[in-house]
This record gives C-alpha cells, structure tokens and sequence, in this order.
C-alpha cells in the first residue's frame, strides 16, 4: 500500500512538472503586462525599467529559471494587479473554493447515493424511473442558465434569497444548489448502474437464502460493492470544483480561485496564474491521494495485493 | 434478476440459447435497426428530436438567416406564447425585435457543429492513441497517461481562456481547445478496454493462428471498442456542448455577430428581469439536446451489442 | 427417518414472460424430501433443475417471474402463502442453501468470519457469540487457525476452503434442510470428493435433508438416496438412485447414462507404434514467472515454476491426454506449445525444428500445421463476427490457402463436417449454444488441414451428453484425417475414451507418463492413485 501510494506520487510529479512548464509558456503568450499597466503613452524608457523591475526582458529560458529557482523556495513572485506575493492573494481566494468544494461533494455524494441505491432496488419501478428522469434533467441542464434562472426567481421575484455575496449561510444557498445540480445527475446514474450489477451478483443470493433483510442487502452487501467507480467519479466532480468553479463564482460574486484565474489571464498577471494553478493541482493530487486509500479500505482485494 | 430487458436499463449477462427460437434473419440492416428504436419510445423521441436539430442545423441558417436578424423595433422584447405577429414570434423577441424561435434554429449550427466537430476529433486522437497505449503497453502507455494526466489536471476552462486570449476565439480555435480538453477521456476509456479485450480467448486465438498485429487490432479489438466510444461521444458532444456554451456565456468564447445558444443565454442576463424568455429558451434549447444524446446512448449501448441485441429482438433468455 | 416429508413441492409452475411468448422454466413439477434423506435433482444446463429449489427459499426474482401454480410445503406449511418477513425467518434458520461458485457467492468485501456469523446474526445471536460459534464452525468444516484465518478475505482462499466456508455459514444454525445447487461443479476432482465427504457427515451429524442439484451422474452415485431427472423443465422420472443408475426408464435418463465415459467399458486405443513420425518433441521445458527467457538460473525460490521440465514427444495419428487440476501447469504448457509464450527454458520442436530458433516466417507457417481448440468457446470466438467470417479468418491470416472465392463453400462443407446447418454461416456465435459453439470452433481449427490440434479443457464446459457427442466428433475425424491431438483435460474418464498415451501433471511437474492403459490400470505415482480414486465410479454394468 505504502509503495502503491510512492509510485502514484512519483506519477503525479511528473505531471506536474509538465504541468508546471505548460503554464508558464502559455501564459506568457497572452502578451506583454507592460502593454496593461503602464498608460498608452508611457515612454520606451519606462516601458524598458517596467520590464526590468520584474524579469521580462530576460530571455524566456532564464525567466523560466527564475520560476523554477524561486518554487524551490516557496516563492512564486509578485502580482501584477495586487502588488502583493501571488502565494498570498491565491491562499485568499482559495478557501471559498475549497468551502465551496467542501460543502458541495458530500451533498452530491449523499443524495446520489441513496437516490442511486434505491433506484437500483426495483430497476423498471416508479422510483427508480422519476429517479432517472430527473437525474438526467440535472445532468443535462447548463448550469450558468440554472444560476441566473435561480437568481431571477429566488433573489429578484421572490426575494428570499441574496444575489451574490458570501456574507451570511443565506448566500451559499443557490451557488451550491447550482454547483451540485450536475454532479448529482451524473453520480445518481452511476450509482444506480454500479448498485444493478452488484444486486445481481451471486453473493446477494447468498445473502438472500441467510435471510438477511432487504435494506441490510441493499446498503450492506450491494453498497460497497458498488462504491469503486462511485468513487472514481466523485473524485474527478470534486476536482472539477476545486479547479475553480468559474461560472458559480462569476455569477454570483464570490472571490474563488477560479474567478482569480480568469481575472489574472485577462490582466497577464503570471506569477498569480502560476501560482494559482500549482495550489490547486497540489489540491487535485491530495484529492488522488485520499481516493486510493479509499479504494484499499473499501476493497480488500486492492489492499492485499 | 431477471429484470425486463429494457434498453435503458442494465442488462445481465446473456444466458446461451439453445436454437429452439429461430432468429429472424441476419443481423444488421437499417430496417431492423429502425424497428428496435420504434419499440423503446423515449429512445425514439429522442432520436425525432435529435433529427429535428440536425435539419436546423443543415438548413436552419440558409432559411431563417434573413428573419434571425431582421431588426423590428415594432416586435421589441415581444412576450412569448402570442402569435398575433405571426408564428417566428411565438417564443418571443430579443431587444432588437428578432425573433427568438429564428435565432435560436440559425444558432442552433455553430453550437453543434462546434461540439459535434470536437468532439470527432478527441474521439480520433484519443481513440487511436488510446488504441496503442493499450496493446503496446510499456513506456509509450505510461508517457501517454500521464501527460494525459496533465491535461486533466489543467483547470479546463483556465486552458480555453488562455488559448482564446492569446488565438482570437473563432470557431476553430475553440474546436481545437475544447478538443484537446477531452483526448484524455478518449485515451483512458479506450485503453482500458483494449487492456481487458487484449486478453480474451478469441483474440488469444487469433493470435496462434498468426494473425499480425494490425489484423488483431483492426479486426478484432476496434470493433469491440467502438460500442463503448460512439456511446461515450453521444455522451461528449452533450457535455461538449454545455462546456461551449459555458465559455460563451463567460464572453471568452465564439463573440458576436456569430451566435450560439450559450452566447444567447448570456445576452438574455441583462433582461432578466424585464424579458426572461431572451435566457430561457436557448436554455431550454441546450438541455433538450443534452438530455435525447444521454438517452439515445443510452438506447445504443443495448443495441451495439450483438448478443444485447438478440435479447431485444427475442427476449429469451435461460431460466436455470 | 420419518415417513413424513420435511419438504414436498406439489405441481409447481414458474413461467417466465418474454416478447416471444411465456417460458415455463418450471413446469408441473414436484418432488419431496424426508429428514436425513438426500435427493439429488439431475440436470443439464436449461433444465431448470435450480428454479424450483430456488423458489423454496423465496429467491426468484417475482416479477419478472411468476409461480403460475402450486405448492411448496414445508413441515406441512405452503411457504408460498407465507409472509414475506416469516420467509425471511426460515431462510438460513430452517432452510439454507450453497451454490456453485464459492467465490462469487461470497461477498468479496467482508472477511468470511464475519460472513459465516451473519447468518447468526439476523437471527437474533449477539454478535459476539456469533463470532466465537463462526470460529467454532470453520473448524469444524476442516479450515485450519480458523481465529486467524476468520479474518481474511474470500480472494485469500482457495476454491475448496471457499465452499467449506459456505457450508459453515450455511449450517450455522443447524437447519432441517440443505440446498446445494452444483456445490462441486467449479471444483477439482480430489476436492470435490472432500467435500461431498464433508456434506456427508455433516448430515449423519444433524440429520438433515439434503437436496443435491447437479449435472454430475458421479455425484449422484456417491451420495444420492433418490433422484429426480429434469428435463426441459419438466421431471421425466424419479425414483431411488441405486433403481435409475441401474435401470433407467426414461430415454433421456439413458441417454445421460449412455454419455457417461466408461458407462460401457473402455475402448482400448490402440498405442501408437515406435516407428511413427514424431511431430513435437519436449525436451526439458520450463516456464518460470518472473525470470527472463533462457535465464532459468536466475529464479529464486519465490519463482514460480508454472511448468517444471517437461519431456515427451507427440507421434503422428497419436492422441496425448494431459491430465492436471487447477494450477498443475496444463494450460501453460498448451500456450508454449501454440508459440503464445516463450518457454524459459528447454526447446519444442516441431517436425524436427526448434518452434524458438525459428524465423518468423518458419513460424507463420508452423502454425498452419498445429491448430487448437480451447476450453470456452464462448469466449474464444469473436461475438461480433459471423460464423463464416470466424470460420474462414484462418485463410485470410494465411493468404493464398484458399482463393477468396472458394471461402463461402468451403466453410459450408466444414460446418457440414462438424454437424451445423449450411444456413448457420450468416449468424452469430451467441445464437448457437455451447456444444454448437464448440463445433465451431472445431471448424475454425480445421479449416487448415492441420496435422495437430491442441484441445485445451475442449469440452470442459459442456454438458455430459454435449460432451460424449462432440468427443465422438473428435475421434470421427481423428479416424477420418489422420488428426493428432493434444488432449488437455481435468477429467480421468474423458482422457481414457480418448487418448492413446497419458501425461499426469501435477504442480507444475510431469509425474507419470505411458500408453492410456498402464496408466489407468496400475498407476505408480501416488497422485496418479488419489485422482484416480476420486473420479472412480462404480458402476454396475448395464448389461
């Protein structure tokens, strides 16, 4: 297990480095920051001690140097727009991602489940096809529209809930509603695929002629049988948000990562990109982390060997 | 459980038949194909509604181009449901007085064409790619998966705006992100098929009777991935398609005057309040279309599969 | 013994729907049991013999199915009128039932200590007594440190331990009534006879009912007091087990009689003569796990010997039977004789010529020569391809065989050949069933007019009477092509209709070799004696 867990790490390095030299050479395509923070008829000179005060007039391979000397020692520069160390303003944002995420995932995973498993339980039943129908609504339904749909019912016309903000628990009410509208679709379908094969399998006959009762078959024997790939995609979803939950937190005004990333694109603002996407992919890799130990404790058979 | 085989249920298993139940004919056929699809009715409404589109999409901007941006200040912001200004305005009318049921059958083509397009290319490279890493296995497989990994763990959206910053986001370079986004999909899905199929008795066969690597490949492992990849695109281009309209929405994709479905929902923000129908229908739009390509793979995983599709046309199975 | 029946199903029909019309699995059919009685239900595949022991414990699936009629009484009691949760209560306290698989039919999640105490546990026993009695019954069931052992995981024992484990669980309670559904199918020969020996006096211990459902007229004989014969889900006779093994009335019970190897004595095969043309030749081969080819020096003692310095030689028209259980190395050995993997270390010659110096042409053209047929032709044919595509693909890896032309007729003659229908070409391998399927696969390996056909378990998965028909098959050709076979196979009786010369594996090593009758008649090595003894069927000639 130990091993297993080093080999996937060593795994990961790698692409992070790859990772690591992708963002630093596409970000320096969008163009020159010197273009966006100095006035329009800012002289060569000024232009030229711009550049120099922050490494852009050294050639890309040195500039990349930098970086990578600098990450050896937890310093990923300043930002542009914040004249503060990127490291801080991307821990900032961070956190309401991270809520976000936190928040979200074991909803998703709560109500998929159960949702999933009792749907498995009489496949053709009226659960079961109500079950399947509206998943495939939440699976199916963009979810920018539902934000701003929501918005435009709860916050405008009913005015119970606030627009945006993340001042009070009122806030986060529509943006995770909003963010566990997919993920839910998606997992209820997996789950309930996962829970027809495992109730079909041999060892629930077995279970059935010991007598065991019909809930104690459905979330005892069936359920951890079918958690593997109920894992495996819950963990890609709760990636996907911690990788920034662009359109929830544009929508309704909350100051994620994700928001941050776009925002520093459109201001050429590299160290907090380049920062950014390493927090978040070291976030990502922790997440991969916890799902393998997951997988061994939820099945024996990866355990031992 | 001897579940009714429905087709978008899980099936089991099929059990051998003794020949007692004659089949119809041989396998194959447009007509039988047609035949399956009448008998499962939302595989077949989805399909009509998918047909539908394809005509918007084919012919939808060569006959409405012309009503679609025709400004009528008379028809401003027009509520849906009213056709006293003719049946273009029965879902209303935007800002400009254009109709919304025009816009939204011309916008119809760059939203498919855009995932359709992607999609097909992802399904290409990662298929291929995916076919070598897993028959060839060793380093080429590992290098494959973990910079397969690396686009994965690239926020996807931060590569589209970062790409469509530097390129001008016209209609190929978005297909060319959003196609590169999803080849790790394509890789994995079929690789780890390859992986299972590789090993089963009857490519083991061809192999001590010499077939070579190419007949192998060709002739037995693709025909048996390609099920699982044509279910996983109908099940892309959905996704694909709520991804686009996504970075429209966002102002980072296709920009004005080309018009898609998720660029008319972003549009329609600013009415919210006094229009909603600007937001609603492309909205409605995107998860209709979303909704018949998930059930329709459904419906074509069953019917790829041979011996699934036996059980749908005789629903015999062994009762031991 | 009470003349009281413990268990008497009375006219029970279970049909199933389908688009085409009802299947009646079931299908008026009744039968009883007595306390300490065992009655063993016989079947082949599709005969519904498990349906209606099934239902006994309420585990058909209603809908889709649907107990059309009947009764099925328990102590006097119809369990069909009795409430779901009463069931329930009966289930594995009074009633209890083993299936064919072990490792499928135990959950792969839950260390099988806490899986024999469940079924103490829904029936009210605190759970730390349950688990001391769990203990208590994996000794009993012969599962050695059963403290330690509790604890792991189905995947960490084997086959046999796996349906002990069953067992225990099963009569943890001490029910009136055991069910078990082919509980030594997926077994070895040497380990079905344990078992069968531990379901024996487990029942000489409690004095339950026993309810056999197998395939196997060998079990039957052992362990049966009475019998019921099922066909096409109808019983076609019942009667004491002694009475049918001896004189079956129903033509279809003798048919099954018939198909039993050895039922009518043994062909002798005539031994092929020293002078014959020797087409393979094994000399000193070794396949190690982990070792490198030719580097067979290097393995540890962890390496794993798959196949340990085998040698023997395979003479034209000859049949060689290899005889071995799970893991004794058979297989392996057929996939080096088929160039599928390289030996680690020894040399294959074919014709004269070692199969690993080869170039790759010399090869290609080797495998021309040599065809094989493997255990589950299920899965050894592509599903997606027609008959007569999987038939003719042999001539399109070696081109210029057969003109493309000549294909169509030529795969008709070879269906024709091995019993199919010409118009079977156009279909698909899972319209046809596993004997049918079998012949396929028979045509495939002769489409080359191959001197050797390796049969690996050929007809392992087969029904006993499908079995006896296509080895008939086998040996028509044998006759009419002047075929040489290697014959990989589990079962003792099979080989000995069959083959003219015998190998013996076992872990990995070749224990005994010679002419088929030596073998049979007084075997030397002590393996040899314990499979024999555990396959023997004693049976009175039919006269």
């Amino acid at each position: 297990m130990g091993s297993f867990i080093f080999k996937r790490s060593l795994q990961s390095v790698f692409s992070l480095l790859v990772l690591i030299v992708l963002v630093f050479f596409l970000a320096r395509m969008t163009g020159s920051p010197a273009d966006l923070y100095l006035p329009q008829d800012a002289s060569a000179e000024i232009r030229h001690q711009f550049n120099e005060q922050f490494g852009f007039n050294d050639p890309l391979y040195v500039q990349f140097g930098h970086f990578l000397w600098g990450l050896l020692h937890f310093d990923m520069g300043q930002s542009l727009q914040f004249s503060r160390p990127a490291v801080d303003v991307v821990l900032q944002a961070f956190p309401t991602t991270l809520t976000l995420a936190a928040i979200t995932m074991p909803l998703v995973i709560l109500v998929s489940v159960i949702t999933g498993s009792l749907a498995a339980f009489r496949p053709g039943g009226v659960f079961d096809r109500l079950a399947s129908f509206i998943s495939l609504i939440g699976a199916s339904t963009p979810n920018f529209w539902v934000a701003i749909v929501g918005v435009l019912v709860f916050a405008v016309t009913l005015r119970v809930l606030p627009t945006s903000g993340t001042g009070t628990p009122l806030h986060w009410i529509l943006p995770v509603a909003v963010l566990m509208l997919r993920p839910t679709g998606v997992l209820v379908q997996v789950v309930r695929t996962s829970m027809m094969t495992a109730l079909s399998s041999a060892y629930i006959k077995t279970a059935r002629a010991k007598g065991v009762g019909s809930r104690a078959i459905v979330f005892v024997h069936a359920l951890r049988n079918a958690l593997l790939p109920v894992i495996t995609v819950a963990s890609d979803q709760a990636a996907g948000i911690v990788n920034g939950a662009v359109i929830v937190e544009t929508v309704f005004g909350f100051p994620g990562i994700g928001k941050l990333m776009i925002d520093s694109v459109m201001l050429r603002d590299f160290a907090v990109i380049q920062a950014a996407v390493l927090v978040t992919a070291l976030a990502v890799f922790v997440i991969n982390i916890i799902v393998d130990i997951t997988y061994a404790l939820v099945d024996p058979r990866i355990r031992y060997s | 459980m001897h579940s009714s085989i429905h087709a978008s249920g899980t099936a089991e298993m099929a059990a051998p038949v003794s020949l007692t139940v004659q089949p119809t004919g041989s396998s194959g056929g447009f007509k039988e194909i047609l035949g399956l699809l009448w008998q499962d009715k939302v595989a077949t409404v989805s399909a009509a509604l998918l047909v539908i589109v394809l005509a918007c999409v084919l012919l939808g901007p060569w006959l409405l181009a012309d009503q679609a941006r025709a400004v009528n200040l008379m028809a401003r912001n027009a509520p849906p449901f009213s056709i006293s200004k003719g049946w273009m305005f029965f879902l209303g009318a935007d800002a400009l007085g254009r109709s919304l049921l025009a816009r939204i059958v011309v916008a119809s083509q760059n939203t498919i064409v855009i995932a359709a397009s992607a999609v097909l290319l992802s399904m290409m490279i990662g298929g291929i790619l995916g076919l070598v890493a897993g028959y060839k296995g060793g380093w080429v497989s590992a290098l494959l998966l973990r910079l397969a990994d690396a686009i994965m763990s690239f926020p996807s959206m931060l590569l589209a705006v970062i790409v469509l910053f530097v390129f001008d986001p016209g209609i190929t370079n978005v297909i060319l992100v959003l196609a590169v986004s999803r080849i790790p999909i394509f890789l994995r899905t079929v690789r780890a098929e390859v992986l299972e199929i590789k090993e089963r008795m009857f490519v083991t066969a061809a192999r001590a009777m010499g077939a070579r690597t190419d007949r192998i490949l060709l002739r037995h492992i693709a025909p048996m991935v390609l099920p699982t990849v044509i279910n996983l695109a109908a099940l892309e281009i959905a996704f694909v398609m709520l991804v686009e309209s996504g970075l429209s929405f966002l102002g980072i994709g296709i920009q004005p005057p080309e018009v898609t479905w998720g660029l008319m929902v972003a549009d329609g923000r600013n009415y919210l309040g006094s229009a909603w129908w600007l937001a609603f229908w492309p909205g409605v739009a995107i998860m209709l279309v979303t909704m018949a390509l998930n059930l329709l793979s459904n419906w074509l995983r069953v019917v790829t599969d041979p011996v699934e599709r036996w059980r749908l046309q005789t629903s015999v199975g062994r009762h031991d | 013994m009470t003349d009281q029946p413990l268990l008497e199903i009375k006219n029970l029909s279970i049909s199933f729907p389908s688009r085409r019309g009802v299947v009646h699995a079931v299908d008026d059919v009744s039968w009883s049991v007595k306390p300490g009685e065992t009655l063993a239900i016989l079947g082949e595949s599709g005969s519904g013999k498990s349906v209606s022991a099934s239902a006994v414990l309420d585990l058909v699936d209603a809908p889709p199915a649907v107990i059309s009629s009947g009764q099925i009484l328990y102590r006097g009691r119809d369990l069909l009128k009795v409430p779901r949760d009463e069931r329930q209560a009966i289930n594995g306290r009074k009633i209890s039932m083993i299936f064919q698989d072990p490792l499928a039919a135990l959950n792969p999640v839950y260390p099988i200590g806490w899986q024999v105490a469940e079924t103490l546990r829904v029936h009210g026993v605190d759970s730390k007594t349950a688990h001391a009695r769990a203990i208590e019954l994996l000794h009993k069931v012969g599962i050695d440190d059963p403290e330690r052992r509790a604890r792991q995981y189905p995947h960490q024992f084997s086959g046999g331990q796996r349906q002990r484990i069953m067992i225990a669980s099963a009569i943890a309670l001490e029910p009136d009534l055991l069910i078990a559904d082919e509980p030594t199918s997926a077994l070895d020969v040497t380990v079905q006879a344990q078992v069968l020996d531990l379901l024996k006096s487990l029942q000489a211990e409690n004095g339950m009912g026993l309810v056999l459902i197998t395939h196997d007229l060998g079990v039957v004989e052992k362990v049966a007091d009475r019998v019921v014969v099922m066909q096409n889900g109808r019983v076609v006779e019942t009667g004491a087990a002694r009475a049918i093994m001896t004189s079956p009335s129903h033509p279809y019970t003798r048919k099954l009689l018939d198909a039993m190897p050895g039922r009518h004595g043994f062909e002798t095969q005539a031994v092929a003569s020293e002078t014959r043309r020797t087409i393979l030749e094994v000399q000193d081969v070794s396949r190690i796990y982990g070792v490198q080819p030719g580097k067979a020096k290097d393995a540890g003692p962890k390496a794993i010997r798959a196949v340990d310095n085998a040698n023997f030689v395979l003479r034209s028209g000859e049949t060689l039977g290899i005889v071995g259980e799970s893991g004794s190395g058979k297989s392996t050995l057929a996939r080096m004789l088929l160039g599928l993997e390289p030996p680690t270390s020894g040399t294959i010659r074919f014709d004269g010529k070692d199969m690993n110096g080869m170039s790759a042409s010399e090869a290609f053209k080797v495998r021309r020569r040599m065809q094989f047929v493997f255990q589950d032709p299920t899965a050894s044919l592509n599903p997606r391809m027609t008959i007569g595509q999987i038939v003719s693909e042999p001539w399109a890896i070696h081109a210029g065989v057969l003109p493309k032309k000549e294909w169509r007729g030529r795969v008709i003659e070879l269906l024709e050949r091995v019993g199919l229908k010409p118009d079977h070409i156009d279909r698909h391998p899972h319209q046809f069933s596993g004997g049918q399927r079998q012949r396929i696969a028979i045509a495939r390996a002769l489409a080359l007019q191959p001197e050797v056909i390796v049969c690996d378990e050929a007809v392992s998965a087969l029904d006993v009477s499908v079995q006896a028909q296509v080895i008939d098959l086998l040996k028509t050709l044998r006759r009419d092509f002047g075929l040489s076979y290697i014959f990989i196979a589990h079962d003792l009786a099979l080989v000995r209709d069959f083959a003219t010369s015998v190998i013996v594996m076992y872990r990995g090593q070749i224990v005994e070799q010679g002419p088929t009758t030596n073998i049979y008649t007084a075997p030397r090595h002590d393996y040899t004696k314990r499979l024999l003894a555990a396959s023997e069927v004693h049976l009175p000639d039919a006269a």
